[in-house]
């Protein structure tokens, strides 16, 4: 029986409701005539104290609020990929629609109170048993498929928690989501599952057991996959001043990334930014499939302008989006842009309620929510039959104040995550994109996927990925100099150090995002340019220790020099053997060096 | 729920801005009121706070000689509204959306609650239509687009003005005639500033279609935190309802950002940042996210906030938060103004997000991105060669370096540097930009394509003219 109370006072996105009693935790609310959507953040007596997921202008004390007896859940089942939903997992189309039968004129707006479904109750969709009726069933059991997108086999599996004999199963037939497909039975108790289901936000869904994420996630990203490598499952941060193209970065992850999943979670960012997801995605395709790439993407947005305790509850709605297809057996990519407004939700509540701030006013738990939200990425093994395995990998973007690393939320997300990819105001000013600073930045995968790119690539790469990362850090070391006393006094080996920086950095760290060639490099083009660049400086080195200048070289080198810094955009994925013919040509031309001071000693 | 208007004589405590009130009952969270004083004046509030029988109230106008004896605080039942028509273009008002130059009162076609609604972004349209506004260092490199929110970080003393107007006044979208209408709100600026700009107007005829709302430094501060959004509610109505291409100039951000931190300490909120409140980011947003296009309308709100960084720093809280907002900064230099060059671009910091979609073919010209990126690498390597020559002395420089520093001077003083009247075409930018750019060896080109270079380098045009 949910409780009804009223409200007693309204501060910001804090209401405070009395006979509340019997109200739980974290409970679902609606608050006031007009119904907005709250959560109970804390119970005092019979007071609640309730976070409104709506604007409270306009509210008054006494106003009712009523209960609804269970926490804040979503809903899972076919439809949920290509849409795009608020916080609180409202379809904004349909409350766009919603919004226009009340005024056309407001169509574009988002007001308050419009209560719609998360998934579209009407449409009807194909299922195709894969059980029969008598066979022993548990949670997790696939019972059938419906084809939700060109790309996704949606898996309808028996809710976590229930078993028993499965009496009946729908045959191969359409259905809408709330139409019984199957009833399972135990102990006389019959139990209707049909293909759609809720499931708690804040609480993760249980699997099988977890492993260490083995595999690489290839993200086409060249400086991402080749030095600072994300594994499926694992956990990675992205932070950077503004200006240093944190979006632009996530937006290329949920692009180019193989995932079979991408959740997307626009938290407290731009609505623009969310407008352009929705006009490209669309239009673009899955470099690894070839289909529409909003037929993998679901997206959440609560932009900046958007009320400020959805934006706390926007990031556990999207990674129990993410575990559920998990479960299916899918790798998934959870974009979350960004944690850091996230935290600052947090830190506007807690200051509502009046909790003891610590650091820079965030509360004292912030470290162990951001701990909390990571770990629920990882690779599982899902529950119930066929065994299958599925990946959660989580990508935050950090928005540190004034660019400072050592602030809150940027120095708690180090503690969690394994990939840091920090993004660099200066490279970013000479607009070096992405700008991610390779003497900060790191990966712990490393290890784990060097056995990939050696059985699928080549068996050089680790050698090859490691010599390049020692000549950009030398670089740093020889730029100090420099700084002091010029290029000139430099000795020839660290001036080809500079020479060969500039290369990687120009032609192969350097990736433009919107260039159809460039923007995406397989695994097998990165390594080739990779090849090509150090193959010149080694043969550079051989003909230096001979006696050769860098002059006598770059001169040799004439416009192959130029192509070598292009072949990332002139040369596409398919066509390799352009690359190894200019690696050949390099090479060549560095033949006809003769070495001058060697003869004349 | 109408409740009216209802009436308390009942001021238990005064601080600040602030009045408490008890013995209140059905007041609603953000309701406005009106406060009257013994002397009949009548001054404006809205309640911050209300619990059962007690309301926080803020008053715009300050609480200056108020005392809780005699004073009648009136909850008028709706939250803060103003008239909106077509008419407001070419007229003057205060903060809060009332006229003040002498005019009829406005005929609203409609009222509206200052504080808008957020837009949906499914229904939003993505900005990609080229604002050509003359000025090389923004068309050229920081590109504006129709519907984007692009701030100008200046600092005080920096022509801003200067820039914002000129803008105002040569900001087309080529192939279309129609003028942007200009909305312009005024947050706790001098005077001097305010005249400025209303001369500028008047003088360049374009008053009749601008509308200015207006709050002085000598004006109430809370009112600063209506002024913004009573201007863009009118932009709203303006581009949604009566299809125009509105243009949004807000100046000063700081001092909007000042009156909200007063605000805050007075009901002694937890401090973020520098004593601002944690909740700075959203506020600005609520502002800054006003801006953009809709699907299915004609019109358009493009804005252009102000903002001077205190002490020119932009790690200061006002400046980075709003580049966290908005969609790129334009930031002044003192540096490069001290050198006499207008306008004083620091383009290596400054960023347009939304220019790839405005440019390129059919919008500008097909090597506009490709000479863009040329034209920030080789400035960046320039400026960093320059202070590396400061050092080492520019003899222990190749030569190859030294061209990159005869670059950095070209590009400051044919490219940048512009005069105040002076309005280019996207041409005349890419032209110029190529004619600097041609005192660089050609493979020191490597963000442009050959083709690109084939065609629009000054060595081949020139052999091809030939």
């Amino acid at each position: 029986m949910p409780v009804k109370g009223r409200i007693a006072r309204i501060s910001g996105p804090l209401v405070v409701a009395e006979g509340m009693r019997g109200a739980q935790m974290y409970e679902m609310v609606y608050v006031g005539e007009a119904g907005l959507i709250g959560e109970i953040t804390r119970l005092s007596g019979d007071r609640a104290f309730i976070q409104v997921y709506e604007s409270t202008s306009g509210l008054r004390p006494g106003e009712p609020v009523e209960g609804t007896g269970a926490p804040l859940s979503v809903e899972l089942g076919p439809g949920l990929l290509g849409t795009i939903f608020d916080g609180v997992q409202r379809p904004l189309p349909v409350i766009a629609d919603e919004v226009a039968r009340r005024d056309p004129k407001r169509r574009m707006f988002i007001e308050r109170g419009v209560r719609v479904p998360p998934l579209d109750r009407k449409k009807k969709f194909h299922f195709k048993p894969v059980r029969r009726a008598g066979e022993r069933v548990e949670g997790g059991d696939v019972l059938g498929t419906v084809q939700e997108t060109s790309l996704i086999e949606h898996r309808v599996m028996v809710p976590p928690g229930v078993r028993g004999t499965l009496k009946w199963i729908a045959p191969e037939g359409d259905y809408t989501i709330e139409d019984t497909i199957a009833t399972v039975e135990r102990d006389g108790r019959e139990i209707e599952v049909k293909m759609v289901q809720r499931w708690p936000v804040r609480i993760p869904r249980p699997f099988k057991d977890k492993k260490d994420p083995s595999l690489p996630l290839i993200t086409g990203i060249r400086i991402i996959d080749t030095f600072f490598p994300m594994a499926k499952g694992g956990t990675g941060a992205v932070p950077g001043g503004f200006g240093t193209g944190k979006t632009v970065t996530l937006h290329s992850l949920a692009q180019w990334s193989e995932a079979r999943v991408v959740v997307y979670i626009g938290c407290g960012e731009r609505g623009n930014e969310m407008t352009e997801v929705l006009e490209r995605f669309p239009k673009y395709k899955d470099p690894w499939t070839g289909k529409p790439l909003m037929d993998r993407t679901i997206l959440i947005a609560n932009t900046s302008n958007m009320p400020v305790a959805a934006r706390e509850a926007s990031i556990y709605v999207g990674v129990t989006l993410a575990e559920y297809y998990r479960d299916m057996g899918y790798d998934v990519l959870l974009v979350a842009d960004s944690t850091s407004r996230w935290a600052e939700a947090l830190r506007e509540i807690a200051g509502r309620l009046e909790e003891m701030p610590a650091e820079e006013g965030y509360p004292s738990y912030l470290a162990s929510r951001l701990a909390e939200f990571y770990e629920r990425a990882g690779r599982v093994t899902a529950l119930g039959s066929p065994e299958r395995e599925g990946s959660v990998t989580i990508v935050g973007a950090v928005s540190p104040p004034g660019g400072d690393f050592s602030e809150p939320v940027t120095s708690h997300t180090t503690r969690f995550i394994r990939v840091f990819w920090a993004l660099d105001t200066k490279l970013a000013y000479s607009r070096h994109y992405p700008a991610i600073n390779w003497l900060i930045s790191y990966s712990a995968y490393v290890e784990t996927v060097t056995e990939w790119w050696h059985r699928n690539v080549d068996k050089k790469w680790r050698e090859y990925r490691d010599e390049a990362m020692g000549i950009l850090l030398r670089e740093n070391e020889l730029q100090e100099i420099v700084r002091l006393v010029g290029t000139e006094s430099l000795d020839e080996k660290d001036k080809l150090v500079l020479e060969t920086a500039r290369l990687l950095k120009d032609g192969f760290l350097k990736q433009n995002a919107f260039d159809p060639i460039d923007a995406f490099s397989t695994p097998q083009k990165q390594f080739a340019l990779l090849r090509m660049i150090m193959d010149f400086h080694r043969k550079g080195e051989e003909l230096i220790s001979q006696g050769a200048t860098v002059a006598e070289i770059r001169k040799a080198l004439g416009r192959l020099y130029v192509e070598m810094v292009k072949a990332k955009f002139d040369i596409p994925n398919d066509q390799l053997e352009r690359i190894e013919d200019l690696r050949r040509r390099v090479l060549e031309a560095l033949e006809r060096v003769r070495p001058v001071r060697a003869e004349a000693l | 729920m109408s409740v009216g208007v209802r009436e308390y004589t009942t001021i238990s405590e005064i601080k600040g801005p602030l009045l408490v009130v008890r013995g209140v009952s059905r007041v609603a969270y953000d309701e406005i009121v009106e406060v009257e004083l013994p002397s009949g004046e009548r001054r404006r509030g809205r309640v911050l706070d209300v619990s059962k029988d007690v309301a926080v109230v803020q008053v715009f106008e300050g609480t200056t000689g108020i005392s809780p004896i005699g004073t009648t605080v009136r909850f008028l039942g709706r939250s803060l509204e103003i008239p909106v028509s077509e008419d407001m273009l070419g007229r003057i008002f205060n903060g809060l959306g009332e006229p003040i130059d002498g005019g009829p009162p406005i005929v609203a076609e409609e009222r509206r609650d200052v504080n808008g609604a957020p837009l949906n972004p499914s229904e939003r349209a993505y900005p990609e239509d080229f604002i050509q506004t003359g000025i090389s260092a923004i068309d050229g490199m920081n590109t504006l687009v129709r519907g984007q929110k692009l701030p100008i970080f200046s600092g005080s003393g920096l022509p801003h003005n200067k820039l914002a107007a000129q803008i105002a006044r040569q900001a087309t979208v080529r192939g279309e005639e129609e003028e942007f209408a200009v909305v312009f709100a005024a947050i706790g600026i001098k005077f001097d500033d305010f005249l400025f700009f209303k001369k500028f107007f008047e003088e360049t005829g374009a008053m009749s279609r601008v509308a200015m709302f207006v709050n002085l430094a000598d004006e109430p501060a809370m009112i600063r935190l209506v002024t913004p959004r009573a201007a863009l509610t009118l932009a709203e109505y303006l581009a949604y309802e009566r299809d125009m291409h509105v243009l949004v100039i807000i100046t000063d951000m700081t001092n909007y950002a000042e009156a909200l931190r007063e605000i805050s300490a007075a009901r002694e909120e937890v401090p973020g940042r520098q004593g601002y409140p944690g909740y700075l980011y959203s506020d600005l947003a609520s502002i800054y996210e006003r801006a953009g296009r809709v699907k299915g309308r004609k019109g358009s709100i493009t804005q252009m906030p102000i903002l001077t960084m205190p002490n020119d720093d932009m790690t200061h809280p006002i400046p980075d938060l709003t580049g966290y907002i908005t969609e790129g900064q334009i930031v002044l230099s003192r540096e490069l103004h001290n050198k006499g060059i207008y306008p004083p671009i620091n383009v290596l910091m400054s960023l347009s997000r939304l220019m790839k979609e405005g440019i390129g073919p059919g919008k500008t010209r097909e090597d506009h991105a490709e000479v863009s990126n040329q034209l920030y690498a080789s400035y960046s390597r320039g400026v960093e060669l320059r202070s590396l020559a400061a050092v080492v002395g520019e003899e222990s420089l190749s030569e190859t370096d030294r061209k990159y520093l005869k670059f950095a001077d070209l590009f400051e003083r044919r490219f940048l540097s512009q005069g105040e009247r002076e309005n280019r075409s996207i041409e005349q930018t890419l032209d110029i930009a190529w004619e600097i750019l041609s005192v660089l060896p050609e493979e020191e080109l490597t963000n442009i394509k050959e083709e690109t270079i084939r065609k629009y380098h000054p060595k081949y045009r020139g052999r091809s003219a030939a």
